[in-house]
């Protein structure tokens, strides 16, 4: 048993009053009725729903800003992304920016949700937003286009201000 | 007229056992939670007070799968055997004392048999049939495996719980329940009850360990240990066979607490309720609710001991039981034995 590479861990032996085992069963006992009555950890999760914390990796978006995305389709995101789940096709545009994607497409089963695009983006145009209710009935529906990725400024104000703490 | 009312006592015993069964699941569900800090079912009806007729229900529309290599018969036979076995050792429990109702004495107990005693040891070591019958039947080796524990389980500490029960005997004189009842009914001192926990603590302790072990519960629940054995006996059950089991664990629970409750805990002696005067009537039904009181009181024992000791390994197991158990119930009656001679 106690060769060179196994040691004893125990210190002692167990004393008498331990080994009768029926008191330690009756602590044993305490203990649990004791957390009968400590408060449960449960949400009920339909009826309460979590409110992650700014730090919270959610959905990637994009971010609009006055009506326009922010996003000049460099396609770094999709240079990044170590699950190869984000497709940018770029387009010009009359706006001050000259490009913006004119096909952003990210596949909601291939994100890993890491973070990577939202670390490599220049202009804080993708970023994780807290949502985390993703289901899909095909897998069609997990391919997320401009029009269910594009979000209002206002609604990520909190994880852009975060991310702005935290440089 | 005779024969009315034994089938009524029957009827009765049978849905309230039946019951308090799918609501002693669903507490066990609930307490469980509340121990590990969760809130358990609460989704069916109010307080998730109808989840047993879900389950049940949901129980019922499973498909029911008979493995191939199974002996069919005595497949289906196994579950019966558990349940009607539990359910039956119902029979000779007094839950009341007499109670005079429509003009007649009844005796609230089924089967007033002057052997009661020596007829629940014989049904409660029944039930292993059923298990290890089981176990045989599905032609798996884990469900062999649980079966087998199973019976050697049994015999261990169906020696520890006879002698231990002996020490009842001895002081009551009787195998009759009802006569053992009525015995813990004086007085110690003036002001404790006789009941037999107090008569004899050591013998309770031996008892109560062993009832676990002989009704499976979590410290001895080795033959369905899910994680060496996958589900034991009754891994090749499904549906409203695997319900039958579910249904004979717990009616065996209810059993053991009210075989506790009647050898041990006074049955339905209610103390002191002589000094309070109340009707002839009143006073047998209070002495029901006693019964049912204790009975209640020892199915919570039950679930929290589950849900705060490990199980045994299979060696600690027998080791407990032959090298512990059985010289602490011979030193039971051999204490006995000098107290009632001296």
């Amino acid at each position: 048993m106690n060769s060179e590479r196994s040691t004893i861990i125990r210190k002692k032996d167990l004393s008498l009053w331990e080994r009768m085992y029926i008191p330690e069963i009756v602590k044993g006992m305490k203990l649990t009725i004791r957390q009968m009555f400590a408060p449960t950890f449960t949400t009920q999760y339909p009826d309460e729903r979590f409110q992650p914390p700014a730090s919270f990796r959610g959905r990637p978006v994009l971010v609009e800003e006055n009506g326009v995305e922010r996003c000049v389709a460099c396609g770094l995101c999709s240079r990044v992304c170590p699950a190869l789940a984000i497709e940018v096709q770029a387009g010009e545009t009359e706006l001050g920016k000259e490009r913006y994607p004119e096909k952003f497409e990210i596949n909601m089963i291939r994100c890993i949700f890491c973070g990577f695009c939202e670390e490599v983006c220049p202009e804080e145009a993708i970023i994780m937003s807290q949502e985390y209710e993703l289901a899909f009935t095909k897998p069609q529906d997990a391919l997320f286009g401009k029009d269910k990725l594009v979000v209002p400024i206002e609604k990520v104000q909190t994880r852009l201000n975060f991310l702005r703490a935290n440089r | 007229m005779n024969i009315i009312e034994p089938l009524v006592k029957i009827a009765l015993i049978l849905l309230i056992n039946l019951t308090t069964v799918a609501y002693l699941v669903y507490t066990e569900r609930r307490v469980s939670a509340f121990i590990q800090n969760r809130v358990g079912p609460n989704r069916v009806g109010p307080m998730g007070l109808l989840q047993p007729v879900a389950d049940i229900v949901k129980l019922f529309f499973k498909e029911d799968i008979v493995p191939t290599a199974a002996n069919k018969f005595v497949h289906s036979l196994a579950p019966l055997i558990s349940l009607i076995v539990a359910l039956s050792t119902f029979a000779v429990i007094p839950f009341g004392n007499t109670i005079h109702l429509f003009g007649r004495d009844i005796k609230l107990m089924i089967a007033d048999v002057n052997v009661g005693l020596l007829y629940l040891l014989a049904l409660s070591s029944l039930g292993v049939y059923g298990i290890t019958l089981s176990g045989w039947s599905s032609n798996n080796k884990y469900s062999l495996l649980g079966g087998l524990r199973s019976s050697a389980q049994m015999i261990s500490y169906e020696l520890s719980m006879g002698l231990s029960i002996i020490g009842v005997l001895m002081i009551a004189g009787s195998l009759q329940l009802d006569k053992i009842v009525v015995h813990q009914g004086n007085y110690l001192g003036g002001f404790l009850p006789a009941w037999n926990i107090f008569l004899q603590p050591l013998g309770f302790i031996t008892f109560v360990v062993a009832y676990f072990a002989e009704t499976n519960r979590l410290p001895f629940d080795l033959p369905e240990a899910e994680p060496e054995l996958v589900g034991g006996y009754h891994t090749e059950y499904s549906g409203m066979k695997f319900g039958l089991f579910f249904l004979a664990e717990y009616a065996n629970m209810i059993t053991a607490s009210a075989v506790i409750t009647t050898l041990y805990l006074g049955g339905w002696q209610f103390p002191f309720i002589e000094n309070f005067g109340f009707s002839p009537l009143a006073v047998s039904l209070l002495q029901v609710a006693a019964f049912g009181v204790k009975v209640a009181l020892v199915l919570l024992f039950f679930i929290i001991v589950r849900w705060t000791i490990p199980r045994f390994r299979y060696d600690q197991l027998m080791n407990l039981g032959w090298k512990v158990m059985l010289p602490l119930a011979v030193l039971n009656i051999i204490i006995t034995g000098f107290f009632i001679l001296v």
